[in-house]
């Protein structure tokens, strides 16, 4: 059934569907808003540049870790999904899963390339918005993912729903962070709250589905690699030696 | 609990993949950056630009995606067989 499962999330994937999805474009924030976001998400990046060279002196598989959840982040975060309920095409994050496998400080730089990668060469996001996106994607969506994930841990949730509530937090908290992100810089003379609210229901149709489908794939995931490589989450603390 | 999750996986990608009909029609599938985030930025008073590095002009940029999905895939594929495949010990599987 992992294997079905892992060939039905392959299929989404390889949906062919124009290259539209959910960043923020390039030249949609103002200046002084593009600078204050920059500000604030690249402390996090630097802290994630210092979290994998800590972990890749302590775990030899850390790295090829890193190589495929940073490359799953890429993948999941450029490719459009077409929902047809809402008539449109989204993606989902994948930083809940890297969060929780690599941390979510290296989660935070996964996400940073992987928006920079986007944005030059893929016209999707923009420079300017890269610290707008990167907070949204990689601090608001990895923090998010792992919290829930270690929320589910204490109220004794299975592995799979426990991944299942990380990969729907971070998926929700990105689209989130874009409404919060959109709504401070441009919200003008009406209400923040107002133009934040009209934002993120608006991202709804479209992101419910896929939050349910990424908390899937996290959830599989996550129960995948205690099937084959039962000490990789417990080197990385994921699950307690008893569990495994 | 392993038949919730295949219904609900199964009940998604049917879901989505229907889609799939759609995407031969000639009706555009927009994304939702277009359908979201420009418009209530249009409305909120800003309008998106073009990409410093526009590689949206004809094919360019579905070859681009072609070539960052089978770049990307090939990385997450080779690391997975290196993690998953190759370095799996007996012992590793003890439960």
């Amino acid at each position: 059934m992992i294997k079905a499962f892992f060939a039905l999330s392959a299929l989404l994937l390889a949906l062919p569907a124009r290259a539209l999805a959910m960043h923020i474009s390039e030249g949609i924030l103002p200046p002084g808003w593009a600078l204050l976001w920059f500000a604030l998400a690249l402390p996090f990046v630097a802290l994630g540049v210092r979290q994998i060279k800590v972990q890749k002196k302590v775990d030899p598989s850390y790295l090829p870790l890193l190589g495929v959840f940073g490359a799953a982040v890429f993948v999941f975060s450029c490719f459009p999904i077409p929902v047809p309920v809402a008539g449109s095409t989204a993606h989902p994050a994948g930083t809940g899963l890297s969060a929780i496998l690599l941390g979510p400080f290296a989660s935070c730089v996964i996400a940073f390339i992987s928006l920079l990668l986007q944005a030059l060469f893929l016209a999707h996001g923009g420079l300017t918005t890269l610290g707008g996106n990167t907070l949204s994607m990689g601090v608001l969506g990895s923090f998010g993912g792992f919290f829930a994930f270690y929320l589910g841990r204490s109220l004794r949730l299975s592995l799979f729903w426990c991944g299942f509530l990380a990969g729907v937090a971070a998926d929700l908290l990105t689209y989130f962070g874009t409404s919060l992100v959109m709504a401070l810089a441009l919200h003008g003379d009406q209400s923040m709250f107002s133009v934040l609210g009209q934002i993120f229901l608006a991202f709804m149709p479209t992101q419910i589905p896929l939050c349910l489908l990424e908390g899937a794939v996290t959830g599989g995931i996550l129960v995948y690699i205690r099937r084959v490589r039962p000490d990789i989450l417990r080197r990385l603390k994921v699950i307690r030696e008893v569990e495994a | 609990m392993r038949r919730l999750m295949a219904a609900l996986v199964l009940g998604l990608v049917l879901f989505c993949a229907s889609g799939l009909q759609a995407q031969e029609s000639p009706a555009k599938w927009p994304g939702i950056d277009e359908i979201v985030v420009e418009k209530f930025a249009s409305d909120l008073g800003r309008e998106a630009r073009d990409p410093y590095i526009n590689t949206d002009q004809g094919d360019l940029l579905l070859f681009l995606f072609a070539l960052a999905g089978s770049v990307g895939g090939f990385v997450m594929g080779y690391f997975w067989h290196k993690v998953f495949v190759a370095g799996r010990r007996p012992e590793d599987t003890r439960e």
